[in-house]
């Protein structure tokens, strides 16, 4: 089976009309983990994740899959602002599909057994746009997982969610990692980080100061500025 | 959602296919005439009574007499009726036309506020009066649009011996617009204008308008038809055109033109030559 | 203003005796710029979507151009139709010169910039919400443009009636390449120049008060539809 595993990036630095907001960058992706991105605001962790996933260019650096990708929606990603399409919550999980060229027959099935995975199979013909947070967060993560990509990227998927509706956003993450997707993601929850991660990627100005297993990093944090985010000291 | 893209499409099409002409391409005849013979209501009186017996629908362009003549040369129409001899001996002059004939006649009248400060009205004599209004420098409002009617005052200036390029001045208002329009403005400045009496006897935004000047032979005005020369233009329709042509001058025709009244009095006076 | 209560009654004896010539009139204005609009969107929507969405070189010119054209005078645009369409022009052939459809193509070309800018401002407010998330799933320029049209189709709706207002109220482009013909190209707001110009100023308010009332009935019925589509699809 191909896979697009290693992800691998080398001196990836992003500087957009010269301000520096990640520099010196060396990370190596193997796949199969739960990944968690911590860092104080302002870190670049969604720069970083965005580089990774594709939608922004470094301004150094290099980038590289696994040369043989297998299929063009071997990503996906999820954002902290779930973006609904004027339509239907299964319309929205088979647009996905539609643009994967999954012709019109299957993509009905497919996206109903999404919206069935994330608990959501008796709001499909709602319009997604009057559905609540959390249920618009699961329309887009079964948008994804539809998709049965490799790697799941998920920017902050819980921030504007109440508690309630953020544990099921866990559950349903972890449901997508135990089907076979490695997941990476950022968050400002450090409950939610103890929860899901496998490990600890800690992004400190810019740069990576540190990348542990998860239990070890919450115990003993190696680097002096994980231990003060930790503390609390850093916004 | 394909359901309603289709019946979007189809209804699309009908407004646009539905908006064509419903005739046929040679049931119709495109006219240029002026606004002043439109507006005297003479072609909706006169026409359907060409219409009805030969299936053919007159339609109208109305314009100034230069513009019509313009079309035409465009060939954009296929016959052309309107009140300028000199133009229009040019027009066929230049190849243009194929036939001209004398139609009929009406005559211009000169119109002034009622408060008369040029002391013109009851006159019988338009140079007398133009020379009059010039001296006092009373307003003046001018079609200024190429129209039969500007070349008829145009001459009347001349013959009165009056330069009216030396002597325009404020009094002078060149509007540049139709016959019915220039009325508004001179009614709206208590101006003097040269008017045909067709949209004169039609019009109906006097205020304090009233005819200063009429019956000098110099406000003889003469209509003329022409026919689009098809060696010009070969989508001309020639046939129906020589059909409205020979009506026009036909007995029938030209007792329908005297036969049209407004308020009991006739416009226009048929003059064919047979 | 004393024309105005005489406008006001001759204009309820028109509509409530049916005048056959002024429902003719109403029915062709009516014909002619809802053709026009639909006509011009098929062309307009995408070239304005395509501004928003878009990465090619001159874009930011063309936005401009394309904003400048909405300022363009309904004569001029009558007068450029009209020597395309007259025998001298190019289309001549085509027959086209003083029947409705000249007056449709002329009015879709006036209304095009309009409807192209304002679709490129809404499709670019959407662009801005939805363009990480489109992109993140693949989407091609072509497929995000569709997209974002059939998405803010509700704005989009407003955008047409708005073209559809400019189109209904001008006499510039029609008059020249309709040119007025009684019974085949004469539309309200021709009409109400031509009873102006003859000097029957009542006649011509109450025409005038017939084509407000209609526009804001149209308004209010895509209003009022628009606002039910939506409750009923979100």
């Amino acid at each position: 089976m191909h896979t697009i595993f290693p992800l691998s990036l080398t001196g990836i630095g992003f500087a957009p009309e010269g301000v520096p907001v990640l520099d010196g960058i060396d990370l190596c992706i193997e796949g199969g983990s739960r990944t968690v991105i911590l860092g104080a605001n302002g870190a670049g962790k969604s720069v970083l994740m965005r580089l990774m996933h594709g939608l922004l260019k470094p301004t150094a650096g290099v980038i590289q899959w696994n040369a043989s990708q297998s299929r063009p929606h071997a990503q996906c990603m999820v954002f902290q602002r779930p973006v609904m399409l004027r339509r239907s919550a299964l319309a929205n999980v088979a647009y996905g599909l539609k643009l994967a060229g999954v012709p019109l027959a299957q993509r009905s099935l497919q996206a109903r057994a999404a919206l069935e995975r994330v608990g959501l199979s008796h709001l499909a013909e709602r319009p997604a746009r009057v559905l609540s947070g959390g249920e618009q967060q699961r329309v887009a993560l079964a948008r994804a997982w539809a998709l049965e990509p490799r790697i799941l990227f998920l920017d902050e998927p819980t921030a504007s969610l109440d508690p309630a509706a953020s544990r099921s956003i866990e559950q349903v993450i972890v449901d997508i990692h135990g089907a076979g997707t490695s997941i990476v993601m950022t968050t400002h929850n450090l409950g939610q980080a103890r929860r899901l991660a496998d490990e600890i990627i800690f992004l400190h100005a810019g740069r990576i100061a540190e990348r542990t297993p998860a239990a070890e990093f919450f115990q003993h944090p190696r680097s002096p500025e994980a231990r003060a985010f930790l503390a609390g000291e850093l916004p | 959602m394909s359901t309603l893209r289709r019946s979007l499409l189809s209804t699309l099409a009908c407004l646009i296919f539905g908006a064509s002409p419903v005739w046929s391409a040679d049931s119709f005849i495109t006219v240029a005439s002026t606004t002043s013979t439109e507006q005297s209501g003479l072609f909706g009186y006169l026409l359907p009574l060409f219409e009805k017996p030969s299936g053919i629908q007159v339609r109208v362009v109305a314009l100034g007499t230069g513009q019509a003549l313009d079309l035409a040369r465009r060939g954009d129409a296929d016959v052309v009726f309107v009140h300028d001899p000199a133009a229009e001996e040019k027009f066929m002059a230049e190849g243009n036309g194929v036939k001209r004939q004398e139609v009929m006649y009406n005559d211009f009248v000169l119109i002034g506020p009622k408060s008369d400060p040029a002391k013109v009205a009851g006159g019988q004599d338009i140079s007398v009066a133009l020379k009059k209004i010039e001296a006092s420098k009373s307003a003046f409002v001018s079609r200024g649009d190429k129209s039969g009617t500007h070349a008829a005052e145009l001459r009347l200036w001349k013959t009165a011996g009056l330069d009216l390029d030396a002597s325009k001045g404020s009094w002078y208002r060149d509007t540049g617009s139709g016959m019915g329009p220039a009325l508004n403005t001179a009614a709206a400045m208590s101006a003097y204008i040269l008017a045909d009496r067709g949209t004169w006897l039609n019009f109906k935004n006097r205020q304090n308008l009233a005819i200063a000047v009429e019956g000098d032979k110099r406000l003889f005005n003469q209509y003329g038809l022409i026919l689009v020369n098809p060696a010009k233009h070969p989508h001309v329709k020639q046939a129906a055109g020589q059909q409205f042509f020979d009506w026009i001058l036909s007995e029938a025709g030209q007792k329908a033109i005297a036969d049209y009244k407004i308020g009991g009095e006739q416009l226009f006076f048929p003059n064919a030559r047979r | 203003m004393r024309d105005l209560p005489d406008s006001l009654s001759t204009a309820l004896g028109l509509v409530g005796g049916l005048d056959a010539k002024v429902l003719d009139i109403v029915a062709l204005s009516l014909r002619v710029s809802l053709s026009a609009v639909l006509f011009s969107a098929l062309f307009a929507l995408p070239l304005g979507a395509l501004l928003a969405v878009g990465n090619f070189p001159g874009r930011r010119t063309l936005t401009v151009v394309v904003n400048g054209l909405m300022g363009l005078p309904a004569v001029v645009v009558g007068l450029l139709v009209y020597l395309l369409l007259s025998r001298a022009g190019p289309l001549g052939p085509l027959g086209l010169l003083f029947t409705p459809s000249a007056m449709v193509i002329a009015q879709a070309v006036l209304v095009a910039p309009l409807l192209a800018a304002l679709t490129r401002q809404t499709v670019d407010d959407a662009w801005r919400e939805y363009r990480e998330q489109l992109h993140s799933l693949g989407a091609t320029t072509r497929q995000a443009t569709a997209t974002l049209l059939w998405d803010t189709r509700y704005s989009l709706f407003t955008v047409l009636l708005a073209g559809f207002g400019r189109a209904v109220a001008e006499v510039g482009a029609v008059m020249i390449v309709g040119g007025n013909i009684d019974g085949v190209t004469r539309v309200m707001t021709t009409t109400i120049a031509l009873e102006t110009s003859k000097g029957d100023l009542p006649l011509a308010l109450a025409l005038g008060l017939i084509l407000v009332t209609l526009v804001l009935a149209i308004n209010a019925l895509a209003y009022v539809s628009g606002a039910w589509a939506q409750r009923r699809f979100g």
